[in-house]
């Protein structure tokens, strides 16, 4: 495994550096907006991360993640609602229901595939959608505030700070982990299953039984960033679980990079950045970040870290015949 | 010598078709045996079925004693029986090594490993190396097999076929669209594997099967019209007859 700093990864790294120190930039600046803001950055870009398992690694375009979205957010706030602070019980409620989710929707969904399979994940994160509207007495339409913050040991989610350090530190180690599962044979067979789904058969391998896992644990590490949401906000409500969430975090993780290390990481912070930028200068700002979209989309499939990874390549010897899609599978390589 | 591979009234029909028609073919341990038969005569379709990825409508495939007739692909390459594709089917992003080193894993154990690289599976990259350098490729181990040249990925396509340690190669046409040079190295390739593994070759290349084959199977509109030595084979009046224009038959 090569840990090399190119200039592929000079940039991310130099930015999680960065964010390292924001917290206490911001509070010597007396400027807390910025370590909300950027703890914002942070949960959504591990919830990016972690529907990259399932869609860059293994191809699966799921556009129902916003359901595991909201189930750790109500994964928090239905047991605080209760007077339950314990965050260990959080974490248990969280992994229970978004595995029991992700193990039933995952198993009917893998029976499609294509358009089928992303219709069948968005039916079933609408279904969850609307069943958590329906439940009046904890909030319904409205949501629901959080009045007591998941606390572990001792230590609470309770103020930006805090949720800040956990999403940072969940961050890098899910970076440092998909950067090793790539290449493991776990990662190796759901990247061989998105270019050739019948000839991982023919090596021995059930693919559907790799996939499932990989959905599974994506909607898992996609319930844990709404916990860390649901701590932010002190507040859960059904519309971080509409469908546009699901689709923001396809557009986040295809705008930095599908399957490579540090794209879900660039594409979240460039989605959600250029967002807030431009709503400062335009109350029109979507029409202007869909031009920003469409033309990421053009520059190829591989994103802003395929992006990064030319650039780096390009004032080093070329590898023979390196051909361009394939330079972000390539060159962001850990 | 044991018979490996067997089918037993073997029916596959799609409508009225019939295009695998009752076919009784067996395949013995350590023999290399090959198909022919003209264009649509249903080779590929009894391979399918031979290697699992089709079911049958009637009949069953036995493989090493045992009923693998409702087996899928998966669980019968598991078992030894490994198959190469006519299309040429390799993962384009991974490397030589990759492929065939996936391909060793997938017949050895299970993937679910999520942080150690799977070049570090001695056990698999043993297997894959041998592999490669049987197929000849151990020069561009490290290649992207999409940077490949079109014979290097038919040889790569073998080379996980091999790396897999089958018990029995399926070769669906391994020297199809390849150039003579690129013909007579796999002919090579291929005389070397005789007698370590059994072979099933599908090929349409006459001089080579009938350099290579221990025995023929000449299958006709589905039907299994006969099987024989080449020799057998070369003097048979109805395979004259279908290959008609074709005199040289086999003549090697």
């Amino acid at each position: 495994m090569r840990m090399s700093l190119s200039t592929g990864n000079a940039l991310p790294v130099a930015l999680l550096a960065g964010l390292a120190l924001l917290p206490f930039a911001a509070a010597a600046a007396d400027e807390p907006f910025f370590t909300a803001f950027f703890a914002r950055v942070l949960i959504y870009a591990i919830a990016a991360t972690a529907l990259n398992v399932a869609l860059g690694l293994g191809g699966l375009v799921s556009l129902g993640h916003a359901l595991f979205l909201g189930l750790g957010m109500y994964s928090v706030a239905l047991p605080a609602h209760f007077g339950i602070a314990n965050g260990w019980i959080h974490v248990a409620a969280c992994v229970a229901s978004c595995g029991v989710v992700g193990i039933l929707t995952g198993y009917v969904s893998l029976r499609t595939s294509g358009i089928a399979f992303i219709m069948i994940t968005l039916a079933f994160a609408q279904m969850g959608y609307f069943l958590i509207v329906s439940l009046k007495q904890f909030g319904g339409d409205d949501g629901m505030a959080i009045p007591v913050a998941s606390e572990f040991f001792g230590f609470s989610l309770g103020s930006p700070d805090s949720v800040y350090g956990v999403a940072f530190c969940l961050l890098v180690a899910l970076t440092v982990w998909i950067a090793r599962l790539r290449s493991a044979p776990f990662g190796m067979t759901l990247r061989a299953g998105r270019q050739n789904a019948r000839r991982v058969a023919s090596v021995g391998l059930s693919l559907s039984r790799y996939q499932l896992t990989a959905y599974v644990l994506s909607a898992i590490l996609c319930g844990l960033a709404g916990m860390l949401l649901a701590n932010l906000n002190a507040y859960a409500s059904p519309s971080s679980m509409s469908w546009m969430v699901s689709g923001e975090l396809i557009v986040m993780v295809v705008l930095g990079g599908m399957g490579s290390v540090f794209g879900p990481f660039l594409g979240t912070v460039a989605f959600l950045g250029i967002e807030e930028m431009l709503k400062a200068v335009t109350e029109h700002w979507m029409a202007v970040f869909g031009i920003l979209i469409l033309a990421v989309a053009l520059l190829g499939k591989a994103g802003i870290a395929g992006l990064l990874a030319r650039s780096g390549r390009s004032n080093s010897p070329a590898r023979k015949g390196a051909k361009g899609p394939l330079l972000a599978e390539s060159g962001v390589q850990p | 010598m044991s018979a490996l591979l067997q089918t037993e009234n073997l029916t596959k029909r799609y409508g009225a078709l019939v295009v695998t028609d009752d076919v009784s073919l067996t395949v013995e341990e350590g023999e290399l045996h090959a198909i022919i038969g003209p264009n649509g005569a249903g080779k590929t379709t009894l391979i399918n079925q031979l290697s699992g990825e089709l079911a049958p409508n009637g009949g069953a495939v036995r493989f090493a004693g045992k009923n693998v007739t409702a087996a899928g692909i998966d669980r019968r390459a598991r078992q030894g029986l490994l198959r190469s594709y006519q299309i040429t089917s390799v993962f384009d992003e991974f490397t030589v090594r990759e492929n065939a080193t996936l391909a060793a894993l997938g017949t050895q154990r299970h993937a679910f490993s999520f942080w150690t690289s799977l070049l570090n599976d001695q056990k698999a990259l043993e297997a894959a190396d041998e592999g490669i350098a049987a197929a000849g490729l151990a020069a561009l181990a490290d290649v992207h097999a999409s940077d490949l040249g079109y014979g290097e990925r038919r040889q790569l396509e073998l080379a996980m076929a091999l790396a897999a340690r089958p018990r029995f190669l399926l070769l669906d046409e391994p020297m199809a669209g390849m150039s003579v040079q690129e013909s007579a190295a796999v002919v090579a390739l291929l005389q070397s594997l005789k007698r370590k593994y059994t072979i099933l070759l599908v090929e349409h290349d006459m001089n080579a099967v009938f350099a290579l084959a221990d025995r023929i199977s000449v299958l006709v509109y589905g039907k299994l019209l006969v099987s024989g030595t080449p020799d057998e084979i070369r003097n048979n009046a109805e395979v004259r007859a279908i290959y008609l224009g074709e005199e040289e038959v086999g003549h090697s």
